[in-house]
């Protein structure tokens, strides 16, 4: 942005709902660590922690959502301060599903603590690293109007889907190996899914930003209906 | 600024080409290109002293009343030059109506407000003169406020009526384009409510064209939006894209509020 607004504290209303959601992107990314650290490490506490800590998150969605209603109702904001506030009102809705989904990842952490290790987690660790850095990445790019790294983000899902049908394959020879191994390989698959959707929801945050730089929907470009562009 | 592109999908009803005004030597509208899609309502945006009003005024050449102003360029009128002969000054303003910022009924009548340019028209048979002034009652949304009192003085209505008396005095003698500067900024909301929610009602017989500082307003009432700064028109385009996604860095700045 070359100027600042003439209203100095619209401006601090803005960047404080910025702000916010970049804490609660931090929360996020702490709840996807410690959930999978959950898991790799047998780490019950944690668990219980991250499923806690969700709560907060929660109760930032709450926050953002009537920051960006006062907004709306008493700025009238246009153009980019206009997309900006849609895009915080889409974002904070995949923001608070993604600590969700940590939490999901937190409590098979919980059920794989209860029966003895049996299978390796690092492809579980390198999914959830890749899942991490995207959303850290789409962060980057929401803080920074920068379309590139969205789209960087946008590319990179594919890695996370491959990732996630190599573990899917894995369990499931397991499972076919020993029947007593379905209910943890379950476990470890579902985990495994937790962070695909995760990584999934970094892509909508990537294609928000791209809107909210450009103007330009990206969504859903093979559901489009013919001639009609990204409005 | 020479030319920009419009998304207008209606013919042009006037049309201005390079249009530059001076009063004496300042250039206050620099180079103006800009249609008005017929039947379709064009706000004029940009802060104080950025040559918006100049340039409606120019429309119907109210500017020519200033001393020391001057014009050069073309403004069309169906593609006709207002200024060729077959056009006096008169004429254009009865097929180029205005509105202006603050009411000013005549003291006279409701009735005779209305009548008046009927009447400067040479029109005096009473039984027309009765039925185009409900006629132009109805169309500005006075109607029904006034028909019990058409013989009072206009000076005892409300400001918002008497705005709409107004541009119902506009309207009776028929214009094709209608110019409004400000018409609803001395306006309470349900007054100025009023003015806009007639002003859609308008648009489906007039062309009109929309002076505002109110950029909510631009964007309530308006199909295309042209935001002047400086003399110069900087961007024009469909309304919702203006107010989402402006092209022009300054356009941005003036619609988000970041114009110190």
């Amino acid at each position: 942005m070359a100027t600042t607004h003439t209203d100095k504290t619209y401006e601090a209303e803005l960047r404080e709902l910025r702000d916010r959601l970049l804490a609660m992107g931090g929360l996020v990314e702490q709840a996807i660590v410690s959930s999978v650290r959950a898991v790799t490490e047998r780490d019950v506490e944690l668990a219980e922690q991250v499923k806690l800590r969700d709560r907060e998150i929660n109760r930032m969605e709450v926050d953002v959502d009537g920051q960006c209603r006062r907004i709306l109702a008493l700025r009238q904001p246009a153009a980019s301060d206009l997309r900006f506030i849609t895009t915080a009102l889409k974002i904070v809705v995949d923001l608070e599903r993604m600590g969700d989904l940590a939490v999901n990842v937190a409590e098979r952490a919980l059920d794989l603590a209860q029966a003895p290790a049996f299978a390796p987690t690092h492809d579980l660790a390198k999914i959830a690293d890749l899942a991490e850095a995207q959303l850290k990445k789409a962060l980057d790019a929401f803080v920074t109007g920068d379309v590139a790294k969205a789209e960087e983000v946008m590319k990179s899902d594919e890695l996370i889907d491959a990732l996630y049908l190599k573990i899917f394959n894995d369990m499931l020879g397991r499972m076919m190996e020993d029947s007593k191994n379905i209910r943890r390989a379950t476990a470890l698959m579902f985990a495994a899914k937790h962070l695909e959707r995760f990584g999934d929801h970094a892509t909508n945050l990537a294609e928000m930003v791209v809107y909210m730089v450009r103007g330009t929907d990206v969504r859903h470009p093979r559901s489009r209906a013919p001639g009609v562009p990204g409005a | 600024m020479t030319s920009i592109p419009q998304h207008a999908s209606a013919a042009p009803k006037m049309e201005t080409r390079g249009l530059e005004i001076r009063y004496g030597p300042k250039a206050a509208v620099k180079g103006v290109s800009l249609t008005l899609p017929e039947r379709q309502v064009t706000a004029l945006i940009g802060p104080s002293g950025c040559g918006k009003s100049t340039f409606l005024r120019a429309l119907n050449r109210m500017n020519d009343l200033i001393p020391g102003a001057s014009a050069s360029g073309e403004i069309l009128l169906d593609g006709r030059s207002i200024y060729a002969g077959h056009l006096d000054a008169v004429e254009l303003r009865r097929r180029v109506g205005m509105v202006f910022q603050k009411s000013n009924p005549f003291p006279k009548s409701i009735f005779e407000n209305v009548a008046y340019g009927l009447r400067i028209g040479g029109l005096s048979d009473k039984r027309e003169l009765g039925e185009r002034i409900e006629r132009s009652l109805h169309s500005a949304a006075l109607w029904d406020e006034v028909k019990d009192r058409l013989g009072e003085s206009a000076m005892g209505l409300s400001g918002g009526q008497q705005q709409r008396l107004c541009i119902a005095r506009a309207l009776a003698v028929e214009p094709e384009v209608l110019l409004m500067d400000e018409p609803a900024s001395a306006l309470d909301p349900i007054a100025t409510a009023k003015i806009e929610d007639l002003i859609h009602e308008l648009k489906a017989r007039y062309t009109i064209a929309i002076v505002t500082h109110n950029m909510q307003q631009a964007a309530r009432v308006s199909d295309q939006t042209a935001f002047f700064y400086m003399g110069e028109l900087v961007e024009v385009g469909p309304t919702e894209q203006i107010f989402t996604t402006p092209r022009e860095q300054r356009t941005e700045d003036y619609v988000t509020g970041k114009f110190g």
